[in-house]
Parts: C-alpha cells; sequence; structure tokens
C-alpha cells in the first residue's frame, strides 16, 4: 500500500500549496499595513501609522459602506423572505421562471447593470448624487443570495403540513407566517444575511459606475488607494476590510457546517432531522 | 398572497427589467446605430478584447477546475486532523471584492511582491506578471477556487465511495479511478462550476481595474468607452452583448448540468 501513501502525500502537498497561494498573500497585506517600511520587512518595525493615515483620510467611506450594507440588509429582507415564502408555496414553472429572473442580476456583469441603471435614471440629479442610487444597484444584485438562501431551507422542510396543520387550528396568513415560517427559516434568513451585508461592503463592480466623489464606498476608497498611495497604506486599508468582512465569512462558514451525509441513511426519511 | 410579492416585482421591473430596456435602446442610437450590436465581431479592437477576455476566461475555467476538483474531492474523502481548518481557509476568500483580489495578485507577482523576491534570489532575474494578462489569470483563479471548492465537495459527498472501493478491487489503478469513476461522477458539478468561472471572468472588473487599465479585456474596454471617450451608445451595446453571452453560457450550463446555477462577484 505504498503507492496509496504516496498519493496520499502528493495530495495533500497540493492541498497544502493551493492553500498557500490563497492564504499567504493575505497575511502579507495585513503584515505590510503593520509594517513601518514594506522594503525593508519586519525589521524596521510594526506601526499603527498607516491605519490611523487611512482612518483620518478614508472614514467616511467605511461608515458609507456600512450604512448602505445594513440599509441593503433591511431591504432584501423584506423583498426576499415574503418573496421566497412564496416561491417555496408555488412551485411550479411560474415560480421557476421567477426564480430565473431575480439571478439575472447576479449573472449580469455589474458594469452592464450600472449603465443601464445610469442610462434609466442618470438625469434625476437628486437621486443620482444619493447614496441610494449605490443602494438600488446593491440591493439588485443581492436579493438573490437572500431568497435562495431562505428558499433552501423552506424547501427541505414539510412547509404544507405545518402550515395547514396552523390553520386548521385557526391560524391566518400572517400569525402563520410569523410563527411557523419565519422561525423555521431563521438559519436561512441569517446565512442570507451574512452574504447580503458581505457582498454590499465589497461590491466593486456596480459601485465604481455608480458613485460619485460624495459617494465614495469602501472599495472605491481602495481602488483609489491601491492607485495612488503607498503600499503600506493600500495594505492598512485592506486590513480594516478585512477585520470587517472575514467575521462575515466566518459566521457563513459555521452556519454550513452541519450538513446531513447522504449516505447515513435514515436521514432523509426522518423530517426532524432535516436542517 | 400575491401581495406579498408585490414590491418584489414594483423594484424588479423599475430597476431592472426597465433599465436594461433602456439599455438595449440605447446601444442602438449612436453614431453606428443597430451595427454597434455587431461591432464586437466586426471592429478589430473590440473582437481583440472579445478573444483576449475569453482566453482568460477558458483558462481560468481550466485551471480552477483541475486545482478544486484535485483539493475538493481529497479534502472530501480523506478526514484527517486539520482537516477542516483547511477547509476554512480555502472558503475563506469566498466573497472577496474584485479590487482586493487584484491586491493580492500585487502581493504575490506584483513590482515588490513574493514571487519577485523569491525569483530574484534564486535566478537573479525579477518576475513581475501582476500586471498583465498572466496576473488577471492568477486573479480569476484565486477568486474561484472558494466557491468551486465548495461544489466539488458538496458533489464528492454524494457520490458513493463504494463506486470506488469496486473498481479498485476489480484492479483499476488509481488513475483509472479517477478518470472513469471520479470525473464521470462529478460532470454536472464540474460543468455547472465551469459555468460560474466562466461567467465571473468574463464579466469581472474590479481586478484588471487595480492590475492596470491597459489590460485590454471586454470590461476595460467598455469602462473606457463610457469614461474617456464618452461613448455611451457604443459602452452600452458591448455590455449588453457581454450580459447576454454571459447569461447564455450559465443557461447551457444548466441544461447541461440539469440543475440551477447562480454567478457571484
Amino acid at each position: 500500500m505504498d503507492t496509496r501513501k504516496f498519493l496520499f502525500g502528493l495530495q495533500l502537498a497540493f492541498t497544502l500549496a493551493v492553500c498557500a497561494f490563497l492564504v499567504v498573500p493575505v497575511v502579507m497585506s495585513m503584515l505590510a499595513g503593520l509594517t513601518a517600511n514594506y522594503l525593508t520587512g519586519l525589521s524596521s518595525g510594526l506601526t499603527l501609522r498607516w491605519v490611523i493615515e487611512v482612518w483620518t483620510g478614508y472614514r467616511d467611506t467605511i461608515f458609507l459602506s456600512i450604512g448602505i450594507s445594513v440599509a441593503c440588509l433591511a431591504i432584501t429582507l423584506l423583498l426576499g423572505v415574503p418573496t421566497a415564502y412564496l416561491l417555496a408555496r408555488s412551485r411550479n414553472r411560474m415560480a421557476r421562471f421567477i426564480e430565473e429572473l431575480l439571478v439575472l442580476p447576479v449573472a449580469m456583469p455589474g458594469l452592464a447593470t450600472a449603465l443601464a441603471l445610469i442610462v434609466t435614471y442618470g438625469v434625476y440629479r437628486g437621486f443620482r448624487t444619493s447614496w441610494t442610487f449605490i443602494l438600488v444597484g446593491h440591493v439588485l444584485f443581492t436579493l438573490a443570495f437572500m431568497v435562495r438562501s431562505v428558499l433552501a431551507v423552506l424547501s427541505a422542510i414539510d412547509l404544507k403540513t405545518l402550515e395547514e396543520g396552523a390553520a386548521s387550528l385557526g391560524a391566518g396568513l400572517r400569525q402563520r407566517f410569523f410563527h411557523i415560517v419565519l422561525p423555521n427559516c431563521r438559519n436561512g434568513i441569517l446565512a442570507g444575511s451574512l452574504m447580503v451585508v458581505t457582498l454590499s461592503m465589497g461590491e466593486f463592480n456596480m459601485t465604481w459606475l455608480l458613485h460619485t466623489p460624495y459617494t465614495k464606498t469602501l472599495p472605491v476608497g481602495l481602488a483609489d488607494a491601491y492607485a495612488s498611495l503607498r503600499l503600506e497604506t493600500g495594505s492598512a486599508y485592506t486590513l480594516i476590510f478585512f477585520l470587517m468582512v472575514i467575521p462575515l465569512l466566518l459566521g457563513l462558514q459555521a452556519l454550513s457546517r452541519p450538513r446531513p451525509s447522504r449516505f447515513r441513511g435514515d436521514d432523509e426519511l426522518n423530517p426532524e432531522k432535516l436542517p | 398572497m400575491i401581495v406579498l410579492f408585490l414590491p418584489t416585482a414594483v423594484f424588479f421591473a423599475a430597476f431592472f427589467i426597465l433599465p436594461m430596456c433602456r439599455l438595449f435602446l440605447i446601444g442602438g442610437q449612436g453614431a453606428a446605430g443597430w451595427a454597434a450590436y455587431a461591432a464586437i465581431l466586426t471592429d478589430g479592437n473590440y473582437f481583440n478584447a472579445l478573444v483576449a477576455t475569453f482566453g482568460v476566461a477558458v483558462a481560468t475555467t481550466a485551471a480552477t477546475l483541475v486545482i478544486s476538483g484535485v483539493a475538493g474531492v481529497f479534502l472530501q474523502r480523506h478526514k484527517f486532523p486539520g482537516n477542516a481548518a483547511l477547509v476554512a481557509m480555502l472558503t475563506l476568500p469566498l466573497a472577496f471584492p474584485g479590487v482586493v483580489i487584484g491586491f493580492m495578485v500585487i502581493m504575490l507577482a506584483g513590482r515588490q511582491g513574493l514571487i519577485g523576491a523569491v525569483t530574484e534570489a534564486l535566478t537573479g532575474d525579477r518576475l513581475v506578471f501582476a500586471y498583465s494578462l498572466a496576473g488577471l489569470f492568477m486573479g480569476y483563479v484565486y477568486f474561484s477556487i472558494p466557491r468551486t471548492i465548495l461544489t466539488v465537495m458538496a458533489a464528492t459527498e454524494k457520490l458513493d465511495p463504494r463506486l470506488e472501493e469496486a473498481a479498485r478491487s476489480l484492479g483499476a489503478s488509481p488513475w483509472r479511478v479517477v478518470f472513469d469513476v471520479i470525473v464521470p461522477g462529478l460532470k454536472p458539478a464540474f460543468i455547472s462550476a465551469g459555468a460560474i468561472c466562466f461567467a465571473t471572468a468574463v464579466g469581472a472588473f474590479g481586478t484588471a481595474f487595480t492590475l492596470a487599465t491597459r489590460i485590454n479585456v471586454l470590461p476595460m474596454v467598455i469602462y473606457t468607452e463610457f469614461t474617456m471617450s464618452a461613448n455611451i451608445s457604443m459602452a452600452a451595446a458591448l455590455s449588453f452583448v457581454l450580459g447576454a453571452v454571459t447569461w447564455l453560457v450559465l443557461a447551457l450550463a444548466r441544461t447541461a448540468a440539469g440543475s440551477t446555477v447562480a454567478a457571484a462577484g
């Protein structure tokens, strides 16, 4: 069985190399943002100088991005959860088509969506120059993630029986939605929310065309910094972005971890064990 | 009941369907008229950009599928201490924006990058390729690996390990097991994940923007038409075509793989 051990080692080495490819630049840029002089290396000492420089110069972009992502989350929740509920109840051709349509802005290059918004609504100055213009783009882009995340959970439970049970006991639509549907798709809503906030914080493809000098988001500021400031400052800015986004991504990973294994047998027959 | 869907319908119609129709109409109202929609094939500059874009996208898709296929199947089939940590690290960049990915490429292959430093120490020559199509390729592979590994792992989980055992007990070599059992079993996952790689590589803009404005791929061309030349109708026509191609690739992949596919990024 020596070949199997050899192959195992080979694959492990390969996987570790891929891991290094992904993680090393992240760590490098985090360190670079804290290093006094990147060319000299860590021996030049650690400093918060670059982080402070970014904070004083680009603070507004950070607050704007947080604001937009929270507003985006609120709207995607209001629009997305009821939509997902409707789609889950009516699994027909029409529902399939609507789901398809909602995913279109994700498949479309961000540039195309942004251009379309500009040629249609660019003439309304007040709207064009406000942060809500960017918000519209972000909602378009993230809505599908909320809908799909909630829909995935709703499709996995026996929604029909639960609702019929509640309805037979006299619960109206409103009562069923708030007391049966929402509690059951809690994990889907949570995962969708984390995804929406993460994507909205990092959205650049559309935002670069939608933004104005007064509505610069974090990624727009990042692109600015990469183009015109020294490597250390760009790194410090990236560090701040990572500190904001990585906790969200870790949360997403934690949520998706307990997946039922297909070959354990009785999982599929026992509705209590399904997520 | 249908009232629940009304807000989404109104929002979507007003901010996506209507603007997309406007974009299509404006694309035909420039100096070139409706011929603007053919310009992507007839105009040498645009055509070259199209070829470069597709070239990078095909290379990205192939490289990502091989890398994520090997790593994903390995991590799903062999549970060892540290496995979960590796998976966590490999999927962490899942939602990094294109600009940040561009910066990661600069960190690795840029003027002050790691690859440059290592090659200089080894050979005396500094290898710097971040600001070219090669750098863009590297960025898109970086971007696509986390998503693809997740898809491959999920598909491998559903692949019955007894099939591989059976092949092995019948005397198949490891390579035969890979190409006759695992690859065919994962084909739908490969098709849908590959389509997403391709679509994101075709439409992404942030990475190219961070690396260099001179990289001649379609999104950069559209951006230049819009801002530098103020040629809005040509930008509209090109981006509409780009969107249509992306959608078509995803739709074809869906029929081929028989499952729903969503791109991101």
